[in-house]
């Protein structure tokens, strides 16, 4: 067997980038927090905790998306991505990190700053007189969108914590027979708990109440499913960003192409199932055309939002099905690279769109402050990623799929 | 089609069927094609075959799917019989994406599906021949074809040293032609030593 390199060493280059990103976007939420953030102008903060809210819920969910990975690719008995598997389960570490930058924003907007710009359902005068949303307040009230919002991440971080906790087992010695066995099965429990979680999370609740509730009188069923494609092709993504930067550095030595072929298919394949899901909300309201149901779209599609509604469009869907389509482009390292940090900023833009749409609906903010903010979200995951697979052997050396993982052809 | 001489080599273990086409290859012998019951991976590699371009022509498919969708569905909306449907625009294209998706998916899987037929010359009510019967049920079945060079006998107990089992020297036309299969040998029923041996 040919010598592995087992541990990562953060090159010095990498953590440079990662402090000017960090310190770009500290100095950026500094001053808009001390230009917007403390406004008693609910529009006015909302244009700061807007931002950081759909950066923070972004993040969160896009690293989470790699625990998901981890996790349905066991359940499925997958096991191709065992060569690389210590990737996803470093990115998902960031989840307690994300997740608990994500509860201090929401708890500031819900229960300290009242901010009735973003969530019009706090504001329990308006609710009294209106009656949809005193028919939604069983679900749309701050006890419950504060208790639901910590159940979310901490079971988020618990149940990733445990797969990864197990992970280390086939760090130790060799998993054989009955061992191996009881490996697979105990690995398979966990996972499934965390699928069905995140099913009841990311597939329904919650991006109902971080995002959808902004809009507290329009509603889509579509949405969470929505939310979910968009995080879950940009995870994919953000995982195949550090395989190639791995492989680049000579790690990784047991992930090839074949690897990368799986991956780049996985991408193609959830951007097209984000624009089947972006077509099907989109479709049925516009034909039905209903006032109550198009506010969503009506400033999005023909007010300020068009270039970014479209350009969402071409960059979520029409480069990756042109770009992506062909067997030699997911073969080739630089170009998933470059298109996995399109689709990253793509979607990115889509989660603004979601969140800024409905916040700012008159002219399109977007501009250097949002990203300021999104320099710092990236310099806070390439560090807690980077530190994250230090910690770890790169290759879990005794895990029972690692042949499957060696010889896989895609 | 003018008949062909050729040695088939069935094998009943993947392992030794990598063997015998790597040795195949190193001797310089020409591999007519390689029959198995179910996709082998790797053996397209082993084989040196060039990418199919089964799906570039099913790009092209869909692309006229979509293109055939848009015009067709613009031009009886527009000019051929305008209607006001609940005052939406004549030119009302979310509406028409799905039809032009489903035609999309049609023509590139009809396409295709065609494409794939005439490229392995299989088709309904044709036949072609086959040159072992168990090699759509166990055995991975290699072809040699024998050019003025190949010493056929040879080359049939060579193989038969590295794990080739039931071999047989067949001359046959590789083309296919209007026919049906139910003379044709049933593996395990009949006696196998019905197949024409030269």
């Amino acid at each position: 067997m040919i010598a592995l390199r087992e541990k990562f060493k953060i090159p010095k280059k990498l953590k440079a980038i990662a402090a000017l990103l960090l310190i770009i976007g500290i100095l950026t939420i500094l001053s808009g927090f001390f230009t917007k953030g403390l406004s008693t102008d609910n529009a006015v903060s909302a244009q700061f905790w807007g931002v950081l809210m759909y950066n923070t819920i972004f993040w969160t969910l896009i690293c989470n998306a790699s625990m998901f990975f981890v996790c349905f690719t066991t359940l499925a008995m997958g096991g191709w991505q065992a060569s690389f598997r210590r990737v996803p389960e470093a990115i998902s570490c960031m989840v307690p990190i994300f997740g608990v930058l994500t509860f201090l924003i929401l708890f500031y907007v819900v229960a300290i700053d009242h901010n009735y710009h973003i969530y019009g359902w706090l504001n329990t005068d308006v609710v009294q007189h209106d009656e949809v949303l005193k028919g939604k307040q069983g679900f749309l009230n701050v006890k419950f969108y504060l208790i639901w919002t910590v159940l979310t991440l901490a079971l988020w971080s618990l149940l990733g914590w445990r797969m990864r906790v197990l992970s280390s087992e086939a760090d130790k010695g060799p998993l054989l027979g009955e061992k191996g066995k009881k490996y697979i099965w105990k690995n398979t429990v966990t996972a499934s708990l965390f699928v069905v979680w995140f099913a009841l999370t990311v597939g329904s609740t919650v991006p109902w109440f971080w995002m959808m509730s902004i809009d507290p009188h329009w509603y889509s069923s579509m949405y969470s499913w929505y939310t979910f494609a968009s995080s879950f092709v940009s995870g994919l993504s953000l995982i195949a960003l550090w395989v190639v930067y791995l492989k680049n550095n000579n790690y990784l030595e047991l992930t090839n192409q074949e690897h990368l072929h799986d991956l780049g298919k996985f991408i193609f394949a959830f951007s097209i199932f984000w624009t089947y899901l972006w077509f099907a909300q989109f479709m049925l309201i516009w034909y039905a055309n209903i006032p109550d149901e198009v506010v969503y779209f009506k400033h999005r599609m023909q007010g300020a939002y068009r270039g970014i509604f479209f350009l969402n469009l071409i960059i979520n869907f029409v480069f990756p099905i042109l770009l992506l389509m062909s067997n030699d482009s997911k073969r080739k390292y630089n170009w998933i690279a470059f298109m996995a940090t399109f689709i990253i900023l793509g979607h990115w833009m889509d989660f603004y769109q979601m969140v800024m749409g409905s916040l700012s609906k008159q002219e399109v903010s977007l501009s250097w402050f949002d990203f300021g903010v999104l320099a710092f979200f990236v310099g806070v995951m390439i560090y807690g990623v980077a530190f994250a697979l230090t910690k770890k052997p790169l290759i879990a050396k005794y895990n029972p799929f690692l042949k499957e993982s060696v010889i896989h052809h895609s | 089609m003018k008949k062909k001489k050729f040695v088939v080599l069935p094998f009943q273990e993947e392992a030794k069927l990598f063997d015998a086409v790597k040795m195949a290859k190193e001797d310089g012998y020409k591999i007519h094609d390689v029959y198995t019951p179910f996709p082998v991976h790797g053996l397209d590699k082993a084989l040196g075959l060039k990418e199919s371009s089964l799906h570039k022509a099913g790009f092209y498919y869909g692309l006229t799917g979509l293109s055939v969708a848009f015009f067709y569905i613009g031009w009886i909306f527009n000019f051929d019989w305008p209607h006001n449907y609940g005052g939406k625009p004549h030119f009302s294209f979310p509406a028409w994406i799905p039809i032009m998706f489903e035609l999309t998916v049609l023509f590139s899987a009809v396409g295709m599906t065609y494409t794939f037929c005439w490229l392995c010359k299989i088709a309904p009510g044709v036949k072609k021949h086959h040159f072992h019967p168990r090699a759509t049920d166990d055995l991975l079945v290699l072809v040699i074809e024998c050019t003025a060079h190949t010493n056929a006998e040879e080359v049939e107990s060579k193989f038969k040293k590295n794990g080739a089992i039931d071999t047989s020297i067949q001359y046959a036309e590789i083309g296919w032609w209007w026919g049906t299969y139910n003379d044709d040998t049933i593996p395990f029923t009949k006696d196998n030593s019905s197949i024409v041996v030269a």
